[in-house]
């Protein structure tokens, strides 16, 4: 079996006296799609930063494509082939969706600029189905084109993992329906992606094999429905039996 | 000059340049608004009390307690008139960062243009409790053993304040979680002004307290603004604490340059300081953690 | 480069020509000294919106690099050939804003606006000093044998180089990682742009041209002490002109300094004690009625007329 594109070893991060991400480690291999779940608090969006870079960790490794990338600058990890989305979404509001994607584009190893680069924007943008809005301002976009843009941006770095930060939530049944084809599709092409999520639909359907987390550590770590059907998951989310059954009967 | 007379000269600047930051960082901290201007309502005090002192007789001490109140409603009323139509105009975000800075810095201009016309750009000081005081075997002016203990008399009154009353709380909490407390019922509008009000009584104290020992002129408001913004820094932006030891800090590093280096680097030994702290700990040396 | 571009390159070039026969025919002393005031603001004022504002870091220390230039001249004018007083206040400049930049631009704009707003009162602090102690001169008579008509055209020079500049910075890559930088830095990291690389380079860039401009008008003031060369109203009317005209736009900043200079020039003439009070209330005039600048307004005016 060949080595783990994205391999996770001890990570910790405390902020102060809170320990958000005790000791997690786990590996994501090229071409699968992995869902980082757990409840809300549980440090899966810090373990996207330690990852991204977006924050420091305090102990352990990260390890990309075969190189230790704890450490390095966000800017670098970027241009090494990791693109994230953001959990509450940033698109670059006065510019225009097809300069939003231009941006993507220009920065990474082989980057693009001028005239080549708004062809492969206007290409990235029909492919999450904003080829009509190139010329609008970003700001001007309804929730979810936000959200496809950022995608859209996401993709223009021509990544190897893409890391989504409940990219999947606060649509409506149709626009999941579209997202998660959109994800399948990236999938179809080879793309690996680790996403933290909360909407179980998208779960089951994408993800392969899921890492749940709680309190900051590792629970559980297998094929998607053997672990949602584990005990210790249940109880993570929706407290013990005792407290089960007090529900039920108050 | 002894270790003894290095102490205490050192406390007292540190203790005012404690109090003096203590007002600036509840403006940024609860407020967020970066108040350029802060300085120049340090001057304007101490050339009130000059007034009060050799036109009218009065004495400083009860012009410190004018001010109190004083300073409250300038300052409270510079955040309704000024600085709330920013606030409306971009949210709290970073825009109003900018937008506050450009605003104050042109207040700053206004006001200083005005102590300028109103007194001139020499030096002013006027005589109080300069007689000297045998403290522990070391002599020191007693203005400046009472410059040391209001400050410390007034930092801990605001800490109380802000500690031990409901509304003390309720100006911590918009400090900390600004979006988030609205949430509780929260009037973050209300709050913050209040704050800036606050800041202002403690700049116009720390500005009655400067004339009564260091001569004063209508250009040093600046330079009084930049050590409250490097102690606020260093302290950690809204950490009354982290603003007292911070001050101490730099009193101290003033005093010792001054005594055995030169006198005429107070400033560089100030940013000196400042570099240091944003290469190694931005976030301030004791951080939000200890308030 | 587009048609547009080369009308564009063209009418620039031509404008540029023009300005400089000016000294040719203008045989008024007092208007050829108004129009190097103009100059030299629209150098001051571009040189600044050339960082501050795509970053939107604002600066308060232009004066610190102006008043740093001027005293290069003080010091090396008499016994160094121009250029090379130039080239060496063209190095202090640079210099200083590495040193300031590497250490501020790491973080987030407060701490350099912070670090900015001190620093020309250290600066002025640390040379008057040294002038003190060391070199025991604390004033300076600048003597040096240049001609009003040369400090104009040096400065038509240098504005036609930072203008230069501006424009071919804003079609490269590093003008597209400016504006993302404006946009949201958070973003601009996450796509792959060395976010402290860039603005240190811009702040370096801008640094530069406000030392030389102070090192080329250094000797329209014969004496020269720390007060005079690192007074902050440079760095104020500065600002104001750059925030009236617009810092977004390329002639934007030229736009705030022609009026404003010559509001400035009136002011000072007629209310002397008072001009402080009023180029104050000026600035704030703008900063609350015209916050995107007069190019900024322009720009809104275009949009919803064209839209209709």
């Amino acid at each position: 079996m060949t080595a783990p594109l994205l391999q996770l070893k001890g990570l910790s991060k405390r902020f102060g006296g809170l320990v958000a991400v005790n000791d997690l480690s786990f590996d994501v291999h090229a071409g699968e799609v992995v869902g980082l779940l757990g409840p809300n608090g549980s440090g899966k969006t810090t373990a996207m930063n330690l990852v991204s870079g977006a924050l420091p960790l305090n102990a352990g490794e990260v390890r990309f494509d075969g190189r230790t990338i704890s450490g390095l600058a966000s800017h670098q990890i970027a241009r090494l082939g990791v693109a994230r989305t953001f959990q509450l979404v940033r698109v670059l509001g006065g510019m225009s969706c097809r300069d939003n994607v231009a941006a993507g584009l220009a920065f990474r190893p082989g980057g693009l600029h001028g005239s080549a680069a708004g062809r492969a924007a206007q290409q990235l943008l029909e492919r999450v189905g904003l080829g009509a809005q190139a010329e609008l301002p970003a700001s001007e976009l309804t929730y979810i084109d936000q959200k496809r843009l950022e995608l859209a941006r996401a993709l223009a770095l021509a990544p190897k993992l893409l890391l989504l930060d409940e990219w999947l939530a606060g649509l409506n049944p149709t626009e999941l329906q579209q997202g998660i084809a959109l994800i399948a599709a990236l999938q179809g092409e080879g793309m690996t992606v680790l996403m933290v999520e909360h909407v179980m639909d998208a779960v089951h359907a994408l993800c392969s094999r899921c890492v749940v987390m709680n309190s900051g550590s590792r629970i559980a770590d297998g094929p998607t429905r053997e672990v949602l059907s584990d005990a210790r998951v249940i109880e993570a989310y929706l407290g013990s039996d005792d407290d089960i059954q007090e529900a039920a009967h108050a | 000059m002894n270790l003894l007379d290095i102490l205490l000269a050192g406390s007292t600047l540190g203790g005012l340049y404690g109090l003096i930051a203590m007002g600036l960082t509840l403006q940024y901290g609860v407020a967020r608004i970066m108040n350029l201007s802060y300085g120049e309502f340090l001057i304007a005090p101490a050339f009130l009390a000059y007034l009060g002192v050799t036109a009218w007789g009065l004495p400083p001490l009860l012009l410190l307690l004018l001010v109190l109140p004083l300073g409250f409603v300038v300052q409270w009323l510079v955040y309704q008139l000024l600085l709330t139509p920013l606030v409306r105009r971009t949210g709290a975000g970073p825009a109003l960062e900018v937008d506050s800075i450009l605003a104050t810095f042109g207040l700053m201009f206004v006001v200083q243009g005005v102590m300028m016309v109103a007194f001139g750009g020499n030096y002013h000081s006027y005589s109080y409790l300069s007689t000297p005081v045998q403290v522990l075997g070391s002599t020191v002016a007693a203005n400046r053993l009472l410059v040391l203990g209001v400050a410390i008399a007034l930092g801990l009154g605001l800490y109380l304040l802000l500690t031990r009353t409901r509304m003390g709380t309720v100006v911590r909490a918009v400090s900390v979680a600004p979006r988030f407390a609205p949430l509780v019922g929260i009037d973050v509008r209300f709050t913050a002004a209040l704050a800036f009000g606050l800041g202002g009584s403690m700049v116009a104290a720390s500005g009655v307290l400067v004339s009564m020992f260091l001569p004063f002129s209508a250009a040093m408001g600046t330079m009084f603004a930049m050590k409250a913004l490097i102690v606020v820094i260093m302290g950690g932006v809204g950490n009354l604490m982290g603003c007292l030891l911070a001050g101490m800090m730099l009193g101290f590093a003033e005093t010792l340059v001054a005594t055995f280096i030169d006198p005429g680097l107070t400033l560089a030994v100030n940013y000196a300081l400042f570099l240091g702290v944003l290469l190694l700990r931005p976030t301030g040396l004791f951080g939000k953690g200890a308030r | 480069m587009s048609r547009r571009d080369c009308l564009a390159w063209g009418a620039g070039a031509l404008a540029l020509a023009g300005l400089a026969t000016v000294p040719r025919w203008m045989h008024n002393d007092y208007y050829l000294s108004l129009l190097i005031s103009v100059l030299m603001y629209s150098v001051l004022a571009s040189a600044w919106a050339l960082f501050s504002g795509p970053t939107r870091y604002v600066s308060l220390a232009t004066v610190a690099f102006f008043g740093v230039g001027a005293y290069t001249t003080a010091v090396f004018g008499e016994s160094l050939p121009w250029a090379a007083v130039l080239l060496i206040a063209l190095g202090v400049g640079v210099a200083m804003a590495l040193v300031v930049g590497l250490a501020t631009l790491r973080l987030s704009g407060v701490y350099f606006v912070i670090f900015s707003f001190g620093l020309a009162e250290l600066t002025k602090q640390l040379v008057t000093w040294w002038e003190v102690n060391i070199t025991k001169d604390l004033g300076r008579y600048v003597f040096v044998d240049i001609t009003a008509q040369d400090i104009y055209w040096q400065l038509l020079v240098l504005l036609a180089l930072v203008l230069g500049l501006r424009a071919w910075i804003a079609r490269t890559r590093l003008g597209l990682a400016l504006r993302v930088i404006g946009e949201d830095e958070t973003v601009a990291v996450h796509v792959g742009i060395n976010t402290t690389r860039v603005k240190v380079l811009l702040f370096t860039l801008s640094a530069a041209f406000m030392t030389v401009a102070g090192a080329i008008m250094a000797p329209r003031w014969t004496y020269l002490d720390p007060t005079i060369a690192f007074a902050p109203a440079i760095s104020f009317q500065t600002l104001i002109m750059a925030l009236l005209g617009g810092a977004g736009t390329l002639f934007g900043p030229l736009l705030g300094a022609v009026p404003l200079v010559l509001l400035f020039e009136f002011l000072s003439a007629n209310f002397p004690n008072h001009f402080a009070i009023l180029v104050g209330l000026v600035f704030m005039v703008i900063v609350y009625a015209v916050p995107q600048g007069i190019s900024g307004w322009l720009r809104r005016r275009k949009h919803h007329g064209g839209g209709k």
